[in-house]
C-alpha cells in the first residue's frame, strides 16, 4: 500500500450534502484529525440559513470545505481537489467549484428519480458530458453503510445517518489520517447510547477498510500531506467564536474586573453568546437578554456599577444597539461592541460572510460620536484583537466596536496558544473620592489619555449622576451651555483620535515600504490577499500587502506609509467601505475592489485585479 | 474608603445639590421629598443606593438624590439596572419610570424585568400622559384624551399598569398616590424589603398637560369612596362610613361593591385581603374599571421566590466555582506540540 501514497504539499476537500446528511460534522471531525496530524488547515463551513430545509433540494445543501497542507495555509482554496456529494442536490450546487480533473465522490444510492428532479436535474449526470473532465468515483455509500451497520439492527432512518461517517471514514483513509480521534469523539459523543456510538465507529471502519481494499481505479489514490508549523509550542485547532470568548476573558482578567456579556440570540454571533455562557467557572456572568437593546444596555449597566460589559451581535442586531451606543460614548463607559457581520442590509444573507458593516461600525449613529474600530483578522487573531478591544475600552473609558465576520467565526484554523502570563495586565483602579472640602466630579479626566475616570457604586464618597444629557466638562452636571457642549464634543473626539499613539504603528505584511501597488485590506480577506500578494511577487510584481487592525483611529504613520505606493487597491467583501474612510481621511486614490456573493475573494480573483492594475 | 458611616443620616444626606426642574406644583416633588425623607428610616446608605431611570420627567429623579443615580434611554432603564445588578448585586437599585417610559417604548423591558424576577424597585410614575415632549396621549390615557397627537381624542383603550405587572409574572405590585405623604413611604419600606422585582404605580398628576387627570380618585372628598386600602389579612373595607366592602360574586364570577348593613350584607361576607393570593391580586387590579368601584391602593400582591434572579444566577456561578483556569480551558482539549 505505502508504494501507492502520493505525496501533496496541499489540497483541498469539500463536502456537501442535505442539511441532514451531518456534513459540518463530517468537515469537523476531519479537521481535528487533520490538526493533530500537525498540517495546517483553513476551513469554511457554508450552510443554509433553513435549519432543515426540505430535504434533497438545493436550497437545503450545507457543505464544509478544508484546506489543509504541509505549507502555511491561509485560505480555505480557491477550488476544491475533492467534492464529496452525498446527494444530487449537493452535486448539483457544488459542481462548478471542483477543479478540472478533480476527484468527484458519489452517492449514488441517493440518484433516485425523485432525488434528480428535486435537484433539478432532467435526467441523470452520471455518466454524462457534464462529469467529463474530472475523475468520478460513483459509490453506493448508501447501501454500503446499510450493509456495515447491519449488526445493530438500527432502523433504516437511524442506519442511514451513519453515511457521513462511512464517508468520512473512506476520506481519512484516502488522505492517511487517523482514525482514533474520531472514534474517541463519537465514543463520548454517544456515551449514552452506546449501540449508535458503535454503528458510527463501524460505518467509519467500513469506509476505511473500503479505501484499502477496494479495487477501484487508478484514479483512487491515497494521499500524505505533511505536517508543518515550526514555530515551537502547544497547538490546538480553534473557530474565531471560541478565539474570541477567550479573548474576551482573558482581557476581564487583565483588567482585574469581572465579565458581563448581554446578548441576544443572532446568526451568526450566538456561538460567542454560547461560548461565554460556559465559562462560569472562569467568572464570567452571562445574561440572553429580551432584545439586542436591553442587551447592550445590560452591558453599559454592568459597565457603570464596575464590571466590564460585553455586548456580542451582527449587524441588524448592532443597528438597534445604537442609541445605547451613544449612551455609552456620552457618560464614558466601557463596553466591548462585538460585530460578527453577515450578509446584509436588513436579514439579508445570516449564514454567509461580508464585511458591509464598516460604516456603521464608523458613522452608524446619531450626533458626534467616534468610537474606537478595530477588526479580527482570522480565527486565532480573535484572542489577540478581543483583549486589545478590552484594553481600549477601559483605558478610554469608551465603547469600542470589535469587527469580525461569520467567516471567521465559524471558520478553523490550528493556532498556536499563547503564553498567557505573558500578558501584559491593564488593572483598572475606581475613582477616589475628592480631597476634603472638593465636590466629586464623575469627569475628572486623565491629562494624557483625556478618558475619565471610573466610580464604582458601593465605594463611599464617589456618589454621583450620569445621563445622556451633555454634562459640563467639569463638574459632570447636566449642561446646555453651548461652549460647555462644543467642549465636550472636541474632547470626546480627541480623547479617540488619542488612541493612534497607543497603537502600534502599522506595519507591511508582505513586500516592502513604497513601491507600485500597495494592496490594502481589512478583516478576513487576509488569507486571499496574502496568497494572491505572495503569488504575484514570485512573479517578479512590486506590490506590498498591508491588513489593517485598527479601522478607528488609523495607526499614526498610516497616511505617509499609503503615499509611498503609486496606487492602492482596497479589497472588500463589500461596495468600498474602508476605501471611503481612507479618502476621508487622507485624500488618496484608493481603490476599491469589490466582491459582496457571501463567498470569500478567491486568489485568482485578486491575482487577476493585482495584474490588472500593474498592468502586466 | 469604603467604610460604613454609623452616623444616622437625615433627609439631608440625600438630597443633592442640583435645583430641581419640574414644573413648579408637579406631584414629582412630593414623591422625590417622600424618597428623601423615607430612604434614612430604612438603614440604607447613600454609597449602596442606585436611582437608575430612563427618560421623561420623571426620570429626571436621580439627579436630585445625592446617592449613585444613572439617567439611561427611553425606556431602557430595567435593562441598564439588570446589569447593574448583575455586576454588583449587593446594590439597592431603585428604577424610576413613567407610563411614556415603562409601559410604551419600554414595555419589552418591563414586562422581562418583572418576570425575571430581578432585585429591583420600581417605581412608575403614572400621570397618563406625555409631559416632557409637551402633552401627548400616552397608554395609560383614557379614551377620548385630546392631545396634540390626538386633536379628536384618543380612540384607543388605556393599559392597567398593575395588571400589566401581574401579567408579567411580577411577585410584588401595589399602588399609591403622589399626593398620599403618609401611606408612600409604607410602600417604598414594602418593595425595599422585597427580595425579587417590586412594582409601584404612583398616581401622579402633571399640572400642565393633564392636570386634575386623578383627581376623581384622589381629591381629599371623593378619596374615601374611590380608594380602597389594602392591609394584609384585613377585611376590604372602604367609604367614608367605613361600611363599603368589597364581595366576591361567585355567579358572576366577579368582585362587587356591596354596602355592610344593607341587604342582609355582613362585615362576614366582605373578603379579607391575602397579598399571597394571585388571582385575588388579578381581580382586585381591576378594581376601579366600574362605576362605583374603588381603586386598589397599597400592596396588591407580595409573594416572595425562593430566590431572585440576581441570586439564582450567582448560585449557578458559585456551583461552577472550580479550579480550572483559563489556562486550563485552552490548553485542554486536543492540542499538539511542535518541537
Amino acid at each position: 500500500m505505502a508504494s501507492d501514497v502520493q505525496v501533496l504539499e496541499s489540497a483541498v476537500v469539500r463536502f456537501a450534502g442535505d442539511s441532514g446528511d451531518g456534513m459540518q460534522l463530517t468537515g469537523s471531525q476531519f479537521t481535528s484529525s487533520t490538526a493533530l496530524s500537525g498540517s495546517d488547515l483553513a476551513t469554511f463551513p457554508d450552510f443554509p440559513a433553513e435549519i432543515r430545509a426540505p430535504v434533497g433540494t438545493t436550497f437545503g445543501v450545507s457543505a464544509f470545505q478544508i484546506n489543509f497542507g504541509a505549507k502555511a495555509i491561509k485560505t480555505v482554496g480557491d477550488r476544491p481537489d475533492v467534492l464529496v456529494a452525498m446527494n444530487p442536490a449537493a452535486l448539483k450546487v457544488n459542481i462548478k467549484t471542483l477543479r478540472p480533473g478533480g476527484l468527484l465522490v458519489l452517492d449514488t444510492g441517493t440518484f433516485t428519480k425523485r432525488n434528480l428532479q428535486k435537484a433539478g436535474y432532467d435526467d441523470t449526470p452520471l455518466g454524462t458530458p457534464e462529469l467529463e473532465t474530472y475523475q468520478v468515483i460513483e459509490l453506493d455509500i448508501s447501501k454500503l453503510t446499510l450493509e456495515a451497520v447491519k449488526e445493530f439492527g438500527l432502523g433504516n432512518k437511524e442506519a442511514l445517518r451513519c453515511k457521513n461517517m462511512w464517508t468520512l471514514g473512506m476520506m481519512l483513509w484516502m488522505f492517511s489520517r487517523k482514525r482514533e480521534p474520531v472514534i474517541d469523539w463519537l465514543k463520548k459523543k454517544f456515551a449514552k447510547k452506546p449501540e449508535i456510538a458503535d454503528s458510527n465507529v463501524a460505518a467509519l471502519n467500513a469506509g476505511h477498510a473500503f479505501g484499502e481494499t477496494a479495487e477501484l481505479s487508478a484514479t483512487f489514490k491515497r494521499y500524505q500531506i505533511g505536517a508543518t508549523h515550526s514555530d515551537p509550542g502547544i497547538y490546538k485547532t480553534v473557530t474565531g467564536s471560541q478565539a474570541l470568548s477567550w479573548g474576551i476573558t482573558a482581557g476581564g482578567e487583565l483588567a482585574g474586573l469581572p465579565i458581563v456579556l448581554g446578548s441576544y440570540p443572532i446568526t451568526p454571533a450566538s456561538p460567542i453568546l454560547h461560548a461565554l455562557s460556559n465559562m462560569k467557572e472562569q467568572g464570567v456572568v452571562t445574561f440572553q437578554a429580551e432584545d439586542e437593546i436591553a442587551a447592550i444596555c445590560a452591558a453599559i449597566g454592568a459597565s457603570y456599577g464596575g464590571a466590564l460589559g460585553v455586548t456580542s451581535s451582527s449587524g441588524p442586531g448592532i443597528a438597534l444597539k445604537g442609541e445605547a451606543l451613544g449612551l455609552a460614548i456620552s457618560t464614558e463607559l466601557p463596553v466591548v461592541v462585538i460585530n460578527s457581520q453577515r450578509g446584509g442590509p436588513s436579514t439579508g444573507l445570516p449564514t454567509k460572510t461580508e464585511q458591509s458593516d464598516l460604516y456603521q461600525a464608523v458613522y452608524g449613529r446619531n450626533g458626534d460620536a467616534p468610537i474606537p474600530v478595530i477588526a479580527t483578522r482570522s480565527p486565532g487573531d480573535c484572542f489577540e484583537a478581543a483583549i486589545e478591544a478590552c484594553r481600549i475600552a477601559v483605558k478610554y473609558m469608551t465603547p469600542v466596536m470589535l469587527l469580525t465576520d461569520g467567516f471567521i467565526a465559524n471558520a478553523a484554523e490550528p493556532w498556536k496558544l499563547p503564553d498567557l502570563d505573558a500578558l501584559e495586565p491593564f488593572t483598572v483602579e475606581f475613582a477616589e473620592p475628592a480631597a476634603d472640602g472638593e465636590e466629586f466630579s464623575p469627569f475628572t479626566r486623565d491629562e494624557t489619555t483625556l478618558a475619565r475616570h471610573w466610580p464604582k457604586p458601593g465605594i463611599a464618597g464617589t456618589e454621583h449622576r450620569i445621563g445622556g444629557i451633555e454634562k459640563d466638562f467639569k463638574s459632570g452636571h447636566i449642561s446646555y451651555d453651548p461652549e460647555n457642549h462644543q467642549k465636550m464634543t472636541d474632547v470626546r473626539a480627541a480623547k479617540i483620535d488619542g488612541i493612534a499613539n497607543d497603537i502600534p504603528l502599522q506595519t507591511v505584511d508582505q513586500g516592502e515600504e513604497g513601491g507600485t501597488l500597495a494592496v490594502v485590506g481589512w478583516g478576513s480577506t487576509y488569507g486571499p490577499i496574502s496568497e494572491a500578494v505572495k503569488a504575484a511577487r514570485a512573479d517578479g510584481l512590486n506590490v506590498s500587502h498591508i491588513h489593517l487592525r485598527y479601522i478607528s483611529p488609523f495607526p499614526s504613520n498610516l497616511e505617509a506609509l499609503l503615499r509611498s505606493y503609486d496606487k492602492v487597491i482596497v479589497p472588500e467583501m463589500n461596495s468600498g467601505q474602508l476605501k471611503t474612510v481612507l479618502r476621508d481621511k487622507y485624500l488618496i486614490d484608493a481603490k476599491p475592489l469589490n466582491k459582496v456573493s457571501g463567498q470569500p475573494f478567491k486568489i485568482q480573483e485578486l491575482l487577476d485585479a493585482i495584474r490588472a492594475e500593474l498592468a502586466v | 474608603m469604603n467604610e460604613v458611616s454609623t452616623q444616622k443620616l437625615t433627609i439631608k444626606d440625600f438630597t443633592s445639590d442640583q435645583e430641581v426642574r419640574w414644573c413648579p406644583g408637579c406631584g414629582d416633588y412630593a414623591i422625590l421629598k417622600c424618597m428623601q425623607r423615607t430612604l434614612p428610616e430604612m438603614g440604607v446608605t447613600r454609597e449602596n443606593t442606585v436611582f437608575v431611570s430612563g427618560i421623561g420627567c420623571s426620570s429626571r429623579f436621580p439627579y436630585y438624590m445625592d446617592t449613585y443615580g444613572f439617567h439611561t434611554i427611553h425606556g431602557r432603564a430595567p435593562a441598564v439596572a439588570t446589569g447593574l445588578k448583575l455586576a454588583n448585586p449587593d446594590l439597592d437599585v431603585w428604577v424610576i419610570t413613567g407610563d411614556g417610559d415603562g409601559l410604551s417604548i419600554g414595555g419589552n423591558h418591563l414586562m422581562h424585568a418583572l418576570r425575571r424576577d430581578v432585585d429591583l424597585n420600581i417605581l412608575l410614575f403614572n400621570n397618563k400622559i406625555y409631559g416632557l415632549t409637551k402633552g401627548q396621549y400616552s397608554p395609560t390615557s383614557d379614551i377620548g384624551t385630546r392631545s396634540p397627537s390626538t386633536p379628536q381624542g384618543s380612540v384607543d383603550p388605556a393599559l392597567n399598569p398593575v395588571s400589566y405587572a401581574l401579567g408579567s409574572g411580577a411577585r410584588f405590585v401595589a399602588r399609591t398616590v403622589d399626593t398620599a405623604q403618609k401611606h408612600m413611604p409604607g410602600v417604598f419600606k414594602a418593595a425595599h424589603a422585597f427580595k425579587g422585582a417590586a412594582f409601584v404605580e404612583i398616581l401622579q398628576n402633571c399640572i400642565v398637560y393633564n392636570d386634575a387627570a386623578w383627581s376623581d380618585i384622589t381629591d381629599k372628598a371623593a378619596a374615601p369612596d374611590r380608594q380602597i386600602m389594602l392591609e394584609h389579612g384585613e377585611k376590604m373595607l372602604f367609604g367614608k362610613e367605613g361600611n363599603k366592602g368589597i364581595r366576591f360574586n361567585p355567579g358572576k364570577f366577579a368582585l362587587e361593591v356591596v354596602t355592610v348593613g344593607e341587604g342582609g350584607v355582613t362585615e362576614e361576607d366582605v373578603l379579607t385581603h391575602d397579598h399571597s393570593n394571585l388571582q385575588l391580586a388579578r381581580m382586585i387590579a381591576e378594581l376601579g374599571a366600574n362605576p362605583g368601584e374603588p381603586i386598589a391602593m397599597g400592596v396588591l400582591y407580595s409573594e416572595q421566590a425562593e430566590h431572585s434572579y440576581v441570586e439564582a444566577v450567582l448560585g449557578q456561578m458559585d456551583a461552577a466555582k472550580g479550579t480550572r483556569t483559563l489556562k486550563d480551558l485552552m490548553y485542554g482539549g486536543q492540542t499538539w506540540q511542535v518541537k
